[in-house]
């Protein structure tokens, strides 16, 4: 079972010009992958051909299928689609439904509308506020949140829905570390349940941390795939102004300096670059 | 309450003044104000607090979100209730974006106060992204809620149900009651009608 997701090209509607082209992508349940490439490559486009949203409520035209389990989506109306796969936008403020009176109600909406009894709804909802430690704001009203906490909010309100295949477009733009973090184990444990993910960010640390797999998409295309470590350590993402992980730079700048590097144990200095980046402004650096 | 002192007030002078009647009360330039004038605006603000009354008093005390939902429980369709209740919300929303907005112009030189001048030149770099960011929010919010399985027929089970004990009931009975009776007096002239 796993998203496929073949595409010719897609377009917008109103456009002449194709956004993605020549696209196979193939994830398996379980797996997280991550999706990088400059500002205008197509990430966000992506996410919505791959969410089966576009062309079915965007518009525009799909060469091309998607399949989710071995099932065709092109007839699929939205409802039966969010049934299988969702997508989570960076903007919290357009995540919200605008209707709700408490976040309670709001990580609810979703599961109410897919008709569940009363008793599952309430369960999958305290499940989704717990993984994202935000029961302490489920009374307070979702148009009152910071952006981080409405970013959080939003990815609880996709992740009560359960669908077998996740797919996040910076989902945590609006978060800081320690929300950011907060994020990744809540991925990482859907994950081991056997949730596919994919994940669009500028923040390649996350990705780093999170994801096997890693896609490099540049002009609507993807030029690289392949295992974590060894997309991130390929000197064409500085080409395309994606900046590599702080694990990379680190072991460039020792190997620049001439210094040996042991598997493993750039894992350890990273980490303590970062706890000690209070005092030493220059290992903060590495944390960016 | 407040809000409807300006059409009050328009009632009361056009009424007052326009109104042909034989007991002119005192002139002003080329109007009389006229006994009947009085009696008519008296009526017709009556009318109005009437109305407004029970609108603020509906305002006042029900809970937008609350009301749909109950409505909703009642068999309303889910996208009605939606449209409803976002139309509701929508109000103090768009003013909320419009202050930021505004704030955002100001702080790049925009005056936004003082001469009457100075504010209509002022209403046209707001309007514009107000208007043109509702409606990319607009556009953004659907596809979010589409995710969330938004358009799927069929009832759905709601979270809560609103407070509705006998006594409740029975005032609902009573009124309708009421309403009814005045309608059936009125048809058959035992409640006086209004001038």
């Amino acid at each position: 079972m796993s998203l496929e997701l073949k595409v010719e090209n897609y377009r917008y509607p109103g456009y002449a010009r194709s956004v993605i082209r020549d696209v196979s992508l193939s994830i398996a349940d379980g797996e997280t992958v991550g999706l990088v490439g400059p500002n205008e490559a197509g990430k966000s486009t992506l996410c919505l051909v791959a969410s089966g949203l576009a062309p079915a409520s965007v518009g525009g035209e799909l060469r091309g299928s998607l399949t989710i389990d071995g099932r065709p989506m092109a007839k699929l109306a939205t409802y039966e689609l969010a049934e299988r796969v969702v997508v989570g936008f960076q903007n919290p403020n357009t995540q919200r439904s605008g209707i709700s009176a408490t976040v309670f109600e709001e990580v609810a909406l979703g599961p109410m509308n897919l008709g569940l009894p009363l008793e599952e709804t309430v369960e999958r909802t305290w499940a989704a506020l717990r993984l994202l430690r935000l029961e302490s704001i489920a009374t307070r009203n979702p148009a009152r949140l910071s952006g981080g906490q409405a970013q959080l909010v939003g990815i609880a309100s996709l992740l009560a829905m359960r669908p077998g295949h996740i797919i996040l477009d910076e989902p945590t733009a609006q978060l800081d570390p320690a929300g950011t973090r907060l994020v990744a184990e809540a991925l990482r444990q859907l994950a081991d349940a056997g949730t596919s993910l994919l994940v669009a960010e500028h923040k390649t640390d996350l990705l780093d941390d999170l994801c096997s797999r890693v896609l490099v998409i540049d002009g609507g295309r993807i030029v690289r795939d392949g295992p974590t470590a060894e997309v991130f350590a390929d000197p064409m993402l500085v080409d395309l102004g994606v900046e590599p992980p702080a694990r990379v730079r680190l072991q460039r700048a020792l190997a620049a300096a001439g210094l040996d590097t042991i598997t493993g144990l750039e894992d350890v200095v990273v980490e303590q670059a970062r706890s000690a980046a209070t005092v030493l402004p220059e290992a903060a650096a590495f944390d960016q | 309450m407040l809000l409807t002192l300006p059409i009050a007030i328009s009632v009361v002078l056009v009424s007052v003044f326009t109104r042909a009647g034989e007991t002119v009360l005192f002139t002003v330039g080329p109007f009389d104000a006229t006994a009947e004038g009085v009696d008519f605006a008296g009526q017709t603000l009556v009318r109005l607090l009437a109305i407004s009354t029970s609108i603020g008093l509906f305002g006042l005390t029900t809970q937008p979100a609350a009301f749909v939902l109950d409505l909703e429980r009642r068999r309303l369709s889910p996208r009605l209730a939606f449209i409803a209740l976002n139309t509701i919300e929508a109000v103090p929303a768009m003013v909320e974006r419009a202050t930021v907005i505004q704030a955002a112009q100001r702080a790049r030189g925009l005056d936004t106060e003082g001469s009457v001048r100075a504010r209509i030149r002022g209403v046209l770099p707001l309007v514009g992204p107000v208007i043109l960011s509702s409606l990319t929010e607009v556009e953004e919010r659907s596809l979010a809620l589409e995710v969330r399985a938004f358009g799927r027929p069929g009832r759905r089970e709601l979270l809560w149900r609103s407070p509705d004990d006998t006594i409740q009931l029975l005032a609902r009975l009573l009124m309708v009651a009421v309403l009814l009776g005045l309608i059936v007096g009125r048809l058959s002239g035992t409640v006086p009608s209004t001038p």
